[in-house]
């Protein structure tokens, strides 16, 4: 119980002193987690939205590994991509390891299945809701796919965010491929796992706090936003 | 694009369906139907529940492929030239956008070039009486409000055909006097009105013809006044003296 | 539309990232594999900026377990090795991985454990009676289990006492599989004998009931070596730069640097670099 009431206060602490090392590993995670959620979209919304609106064989199938991948675990993926990216695997020449390039690479591999996952589900209960109407107009299947992807605007903003928080709340594949150096690759995650290995649990808790709290009210921003668009379109 | 500019063999009708036969869940829907539905007036598929009026409906929209037999145009659609036949639903589906846009929606898909798509789209809604809506968000306007923005969509496109199931099932009387009046003008203005229901009340106001249906079959076929004064088989008159459901 | 501000945003995104990789790029670096006991002690965070300010190049450490940073070695993935593990060290540059081992200071290993002190123990000078005393009286031992240079010296010492672990292991004997500081918050919370490096313990905030028991045994001497990786092996390596931060560690200066380094007014490590 102390431990938690020292943390609150290494929290209060922290966040009261701007300490610049705080605000570059905090600027870090979210620069990191970003910029995956962003390449996760691009990729993820698209395919969830294909494989909804789609029929070819071997669908299903498709949708349980989709599924599925919904629970890689962080550091399997760290441990492939660090194969990928050493200089002793196939993209090593690129000599991205141990950057936050290769830390938005593995957040990105993480991530895309979250939003392909969660987005096919969506679109497709719309579907059922427009496909005849769409039909009837003339959509082909791209066009249905990118007007149902538009007009699930709203439930994507909330899948988009779900990866966002997996990506920003994630430790052990940003472990792997960063290497938690400080100054370069060190965010809040991997800091809060090295504080707690050296033992210093209230200020790892602390920054633990400082994490939430930043993740919460992005939520809230994003929930209000939402809230007010939804109101006027219905 | 005015429809009487169009000589008889650039029609799209007569419509022609052969033989059709539809089968889904080891049940007959539509059995052995074949019928000619040609320009000119408000065509009604009058029957009960289950009588396979809306897949037929969707058949000949193009929506469903029959199990065997035909419904065919008189010539196959031209690419580019936009939607010949448009549909409306007994749900309208609205996109999460505004009326204006939802209708200009239907123009984009059409191939309808940006700076006429907003002015047309304006148009239809204004003749169906909507034009304060315009900048609504369509999701959140009234049951009959939304249906009669469908139709507008639908009429934008300047159709041959249009085919419309139950368009008025799920509407209050003032919405369906209002939709009923749409679907009068559209005919007038020269576009082949093809509706399903199973509402006696909106056959008597709005048709021309009726075909009837039931189980499959189309068991008659005739001039709406002839129909309900006097109408041939047996099951019809028991349907329009409410004995069939 | 929508899609073109998607697409705005998008290229911004990659610009940005584009133009910060660019700028790490023009920076002098090296990558430095060393052991989560080596950073967890303070030691690089006094060490490196002195480095930097003298020469302007960055030194980034990758802090994991010994066996860890051998096999990134051997990848190619760091330019210099700062590890404690001798033998394993010199299997490396044999197996022509790298160049050559160079000592540079050393610490020592302490056991440390719990007040209740089950195996009486406490206050000892001989390190592998210790370990005899421990296994008899079957007391709670963590070990870190994970091929580290502390895990290495951990098992040397078993062997000199005579105990086959793979007969006399039970459940007194837990294996975390983890670095120092975790292994050293399970022995904590189970109040468990723990080999730890004297470094690490020193900056170790969560010590609970745990002190140290046994010191000084010569035995307990925990060796750092540098090397540099073989640029045959992996052309890409930064030989110049890389060799530049091995020449400053051994130098008067680098070594007095780590001298310096001190927790608590205590020093945690001893440079020991041979001349020539």
């Amino acid at each position: 119980m102390e431990t938690i009431a020292l943390a609150l206060g290494q929290a209060a602490e922290l966040i009261a002193g701007f300490d610049p090392r705080l605000v570059q590993i905090v600027g870090l995670s979210f620069r990191v987690s970003l910029s995956a959620v962003v390449i996760a979209a691009l990729v993820g919304l698209p395919l969830g939205a294909a494989i909804a609106v789609a029929r070819f064989r071997g669908r299903q199938a498709v949708i349980v590994v989709l599924n599925a991948l919904l629970g890689l675990p962080s550091v399997v993926v760290g441990l492939l991509v660090y194969l990928l990216l050493s200089r002793a695997g196939p993209l090593g020449p690129m000599g991205i390891l141990f950057t936050p390039t290769a830390m938005v690479v593995a957040q990105a591999i993480l991530v895309t299945p979250i939003i392909a996952a969660f987005s096919r589900q969506a679109i497709e209960d719309a579907w059922r809701e427009y496909e005849e109407q769409l039909n009837s107009l003339g959509a082909g299947p791209v066009q249905a796919a990118l007007t149902l992807l538009w007009d699930c605007r709203f439930s994507l903003l909330t899948t988009v965010l779900a990866g966002f928080g997996r990506a920003v709340a994630e430790v052990g594949a940003v472990m792997i491929v960063g290497g938690n150096i400080d100054g370069v690759t060190r965010v809040m995650t991997t800091a809060i796992a090295l504080e707690t290995s050296k033992g210093d649990l209230p200020l790892a808790l602390g920054l633990g706090m400082v994490l939430l709290s930043l993740v919460l009210a992005l939520n809230a921003a994003a929930h209000l936003i939402k809230e007010a668009a939804q109101r006027r379109y219905g | 694009m005015g429809n009487s500019a169009m000589k008889a063999s650039d029609s799209l009708l007569p419509l022609r369906i052969e033989d059709l036969c539809f089968e889904a869940g080891g049940r007959r829907i539509i059995d052995r139907i074949s019928l000619d539905i040609g320009a000119g007036s408000r065509t009604v598929i009058l029957g009960p529940n289950g009588a396979g009026k809306s897949v037929l409906l969707r058949i000949c929209h193009g929506l469903l492929a029959p199990t065997s037999g035909r419904a065919a145009w008189n010539i196959s659609q031209p690419v580019g030239t936009g939607r010949r036949q448009a549909m409306v639903f007994q749900r309208p589906v609205m996109l999460r956008r505004s009326a204006l846009a939802n209708v200009a929606y239907g123009l984009k898909l059409a191939g309808v070039e940006t700076h006429q798509r907003q002015a047309r789209a304006f148009r239809a809604l204004d003749r169906l009486g909507l034009a304060h809506l315009a900048g609504r968000s369509a999701r959140v306007l009234s049951g009959g409000e939304q249906q009669r923005v469908a139709i507008a969509r639908a009429w934008a496109l300047e159709p041959e055909v249009l085919f419309l199931d139950e368009p008025t099932a799920n509407l209050d009387p003032q919405a369906t006097r209002e939709v009923e009046a749409a679907i009068t003008s559209i005919g007038a203005a020269g576009t082949k009105i093809i509706m399903v229901t199973h509402d006696l009340g909106a056959a008597k106001r709005l048709a021309d013809e009726i075909v009837f249906m039931h189980n499959g079959r189309v068991l008659e076929r005739a001039d709406a006044r002839r129909f309900f004064d006097g109408p041939a088989s047996h099951e019809a008159a028991a349907f329009i003296h409410g004995e069939l459901l | 539309m929508n899609a073109t501000r998607i697409l705005l945003l998008v290229s911004v995104l990659i610009a940005a990232h584009a133009a910060s990789i660019s700028a790490a790029a023009q920076e002098k670096f090296i990558t430095v594999a060393s052991t989560t006991s080596t950073e967890q002690s303070g030691l690089f965070g006094y060490l490196l900026p002195v480095y930097a300010k003298k020469t302007g190049v960055e030194v980034r450490v990758v802090a994991l377990g010994t066996g860890q940073a051998l096999d990134v070695g051997r990848r190619g993935d760091a330019d210099v090795l700062f590890v404690h593990d001798k033998p394993a060290e010199e299997r490396f540059v044999a197996e022509g991985f790298g160049i050559e081992r160079k000592e540079v200071m050393y610490n020592d290993f302490v056991l440390v454990g719990p007040k209740s002190d089950t195996a009486r123990i406490a206050g000892g000078k001989d390190i592998v009676a210790a370990f005899r005393k421990i296994h008899g009286a079957h007391a709670p031992f963590v070990s870190r289990g994970d091929k580290s240079g502390t895990h290495a010296a951990e098992l040397r010492l078993w062997k000199d006492a005579g105990i086959d672990l793979a007969s006399a292991r039970g459940p007194w004997y837990r294996e975390t599989g983890s670095g120092m500081g975790p292994a050293l918050n399970t022995a904590s919370s189970m109040n468990a004998y723990i080999l730890a490096d004297r470094g690490t313990w020193l900056s170790f905030k969560n010590r609970g009931d745990l002190a140290v028991v046994v010191e000084g045994d010569t035995r307990l001497f925990n060796q750092y070596g540098v090397i540099l990786v073989n640029p045959a092996r992996h052309p890409h390596v930064k030989k110049e730069l890389g060799q530049g931060f091995i020449d400053w560690i051994l130098s008067d200066e680098g070594q007095r640097t780590i001298a310096d380094y001190k927790i608590g007014g205590e020093q945690l490590f001893y440079p020991n670099a041979r001349r020539g």
